[in-house]
């Protein structure tokens, strides 16, 4: 817990958003979602996401997704005030259709990945990362 | 047939804790006469293997005293379960007679009264006598231990652990796993693993730059007892470079990673493992959750959380052993193996009263040679209490009270911060207040007390923060400490909110004014997590303030409103 007087300052008044309270999920990832799917309905199975619950470091979070079989999979910080991060596409030379990366979170949040499978379906799997100021532990 | 189930439940019936023995005189004599080391040690061999498992010694090479919490709320699914249930309410669950041994071991309630007739708790060279009894029994168990253990005296800071490393390695350990022992910093962790003539294992110790398993530290280690093939994999505190300084070990990464642990238990299972053990420093209820996801564990043994739970907790068909903190207990379990699982257990946690079992006169004799450098500063007298001082519980111990206090009085704060941490033994009224005392509630390796100026705004972001960490209700998202300890301002908390609408009614003490979120209020406070802290050494704050008031007296706090609970 607690912070030094010179890690208050630089946090300073801005800062205090990001961490008070969870990001609200902003329409723009909404949006990228619906161009991505055409607004087509999202199946949970065959996307496995893999992200820290609590992060580390909030600059840089290292999250995996993998789906066999897919043709691309969009990753998103739902909370972040530009939410796309990364879309990976996957040739049909493709050896394996799993991807990872670090991204930036302002603050705790879901992080979500979105398949397009060969057949056209989507499928969708969600991870709440918490971006904390940490401290205490017993 | 007989079903594993029932040979689970036929077991845990037959784990009696102590004997049934109930104390109507407290009085120090008639206590020791009624209490034996033979009837502590008390146990009918089982099976073929045995594992003794000890646990968050926080470096109390010595006898303590350690008063468990009042007030230990769970959350979410695990509101009202163990180890959520305190007091009255624990030993009416258990079925243990007040003002038996184990009322005053287990529970909380009539410490200083209890205290005075059973005496201390735990020292090295006890445990060291408790477990030289089961490997007399059963030569080959297998001992472990869950970390926690080169951090939270004088001798250990001023050694960097030296001192806990030698004793622990004269009690012959067979695994460790890890938390606080990072806050060394890497280079001193590492020179002290390289030398360990032990495991030290980790499966969620990874390269931070790479975000792969750390070579120093393997995820399991296989053993061979009673003719069955035992993988015990290795589950480091998962939230280490939040709660602690990670600019102390920048080098390492953790985390729950329990899809890592499902590939681990499945490859100890794949070259023929007949039981599968988790050496754990989660916490009681991640453990919980992690025994529910991870398929294929039979047995984990707890740690971080502090709790002593006198029978093991089923999760599906994995069992959970919680052994308690600072040299206070010795878990003992016996298991049956064959064909390749778990047929069975039988489960002792044993108290250790130091003034009943006998101390090992080797250990007794290395812990002495590891104090006698510092032996005049550690017994310097600073002060005496007239209060019961202790730590543990949800919102505030009689200790960080006073801590608080000192931090107000000797920094001229409006508000002070004292870490929720769940170390730090108990001084019961009458007692003397030792250098060595302050030290076990106060010593780490990033100790400074900080003086700053913070907003009635930020502040309430600390306590949300905090308090998130604490009360989330997935259990995963829980870091395993108490809540931020508050001098000088009181608040109210309603534990069921989310993040960010619990925290109400800031109330500046010494005016009794609500806090004005624009304002500045100066807060002094210590165990910063961030680099480049300044001030004196928390201790030394702690020091000048007891030696002022020469005799100490806590008054109860009531500043802390608890809504939901």
């Amino acid at each position: 817990m607690t912070m030094t007087r010179r890690g208050v300052m630089v946090m300073g008044a801005g800062a205090l958003v990001a961490f008070g309270l969870p990001m609200r999920a902003s329409a723009a990832g909404e949006d990228a979602i619906a161009a991505f799917t055409g607004g087509a309905d999202m199946g949970s199975e065959g996307l496995t996401l893999t992200a820290p619950e609590i992060a580390e470091n909030g600059n840089t979070v290292p999250i995996e997704v993998d789906a066999p079989g897919a043709e691309a999979i969009l990753v998103l910080a739902m909370g972040n005030p530009t939410p796309g991060v990364a879309e990976f596409k996957f040739g049909p030379l493709a050896g394996s259709h799993s991807a990872s990366t670090r991204i930036r979170l302002a603050g705790t949040q879901d992080v979500v990945a979105i398949a397009k499978m060969k057949d056209g379906s989507f499928v969708k799997a969600s991870s709440n990362v918490k971006v904390t100021i940490g401290g205490c532990g017993g | 047939m007989i079903s594993r189930r029932d040979f689970l439940q036929t077991s845990m019936a037959a784990s009696a804790i102590l004997g049934a023995s109930s104390f109507g005189n407290w009085a120090k004599l008639a206590a020791q006469q009624a209490l034996t080391q033979d009837q502590l040690l008390q146990f009918d061999t089982f099976g073929n293997v045995s594992l003794i498992h000890i646990t968050d010694i926080h470096a109390q090479l010595k006898p303590i005293y350690f008063r468990e919490p009042s007030i230990n709320i769970g959350v979410g699914d695990n509101k009202g379960a163990v180890p959520h249930v305190t007091g009255a309410d624990f030993r009416k669950l258990y079925g243990i007679d007040d003002g038996s041994p184990s009322h005053y071991a287990l529970s909380s309630g009539d410490f200083s009264a209890l205290a005075q007739g059973y005496g201390k708790v735990g020292g090295l060279d006890r445990m060291a006598t408790v477990i030289n009894a089961i490997r007399a029994d059963r030569p080959d168990a297998i001992l472990l231990d869950g970390g926690d253990t080169w951090h939270g005296s004088y001798t250990c800071y001023k050694t960097e652990g030296q001192d806990m490393v030698n004793v622990m390695n004269a009690l012959k350990p067979d695994a460790m796993t890890f938390h606080w022992e990072f806050t060394l910093g890497s280079d001193r962790v590492h020179e002290i693993v390289e030398g360990l003539p032990f495991a030290a294992l980790g499966q969620n110790i990874f390269d931070a730059e790479w975000d792969e398993p750390a070579e120093l530290f393997p995820p399991y280690q296989f053993f061979e007892r009673g003719g069955a093939k035992i993988a015990v994999i290795g589950q480091a505190f998962p939230y280490m470079p939040i709660a602690n300084p990670g600019w102390m070990f920048p080098e390492y990464s953790f985390g729950i990673r329990d899809e890592n642990m499902q590939a681990m238990v499945d490859e100890v299972r794949g070259q023929g493992a007949d039981l599968v053990v988790v050496l754990s420093h989660n916490g009681f209820d991640v453990d919980k959750k992690m025994a529910g996801i991870v398929s294929g564990i039979d047995v984990i043994l707890t740690g971080h959380t502090h709790d002593a739970l006198p029978e093991p907790v089923l999760v599906g068909e994995t069992i959970l052993i919680a052994s308690g903190s600072n040299g206070k207990f010795v878990s003992r379990v016996d298991l049956d193996v064959r064909d390749g699982r778990m047929m069975g257990f039988r489960h002792k946690l044993i108290p250790i009263f130091s003034d009943v079992i006998e101390p090992d006169k080797e250990v007794a004799a290395l812990i002495d040679e590891q104090r006698a450098p510092f032996k005049s500063e550690l017994e310097e007298v600073i002060g005496q209490t007239e209060s019961l001082l202790y730590r543990r519980g949800n919102f505030n111990g009689s200790w960080d009270d006073l801590i608080c206090d000192a931090l107000i009085e000797e920094r001229e704060a409006d508000i002070a911060m004292s870490p929720g941490v769940r170390w730090g033994p108990s001084l019961i009224p009458g007692q003397d207040i030792t250098r060595e005392d302050i030290f076990n509630v106060t010593s780490m390796t990033y100790g400074k007390a900080y003086r700053s100026e913070m907003t009635g705004e930020f502040i309430k972001v600390i306590l949300e923060d905090v308090a998130d960490n604490i009360f989330n209700p997935d259990p995963y998202y829980q870091q395993g400490g108490d809540m931020v300890r508050i001098g000088g301002m009181g608040y109210r908390i309603d534990i069921n909110q989310p993040q960010g609408s619990r925290i109400s009614d800031m109330t500046l003490l010494k005016t009794g004014e609500a806090i004005d979120p624009e304002k500045n209020y100066v807060v002094a406070g210590w165990a910063s997590v961030n680099e480049g802290t300044e001030g004196p050494q928390i201790w030394d704050v702690v020091e000048n303030h007891i030696a002022k008031q020469g005799t100490v007296r806590v008054a109860p706090n009531d500043s802390v409103k608890v809504i939901g609970a």
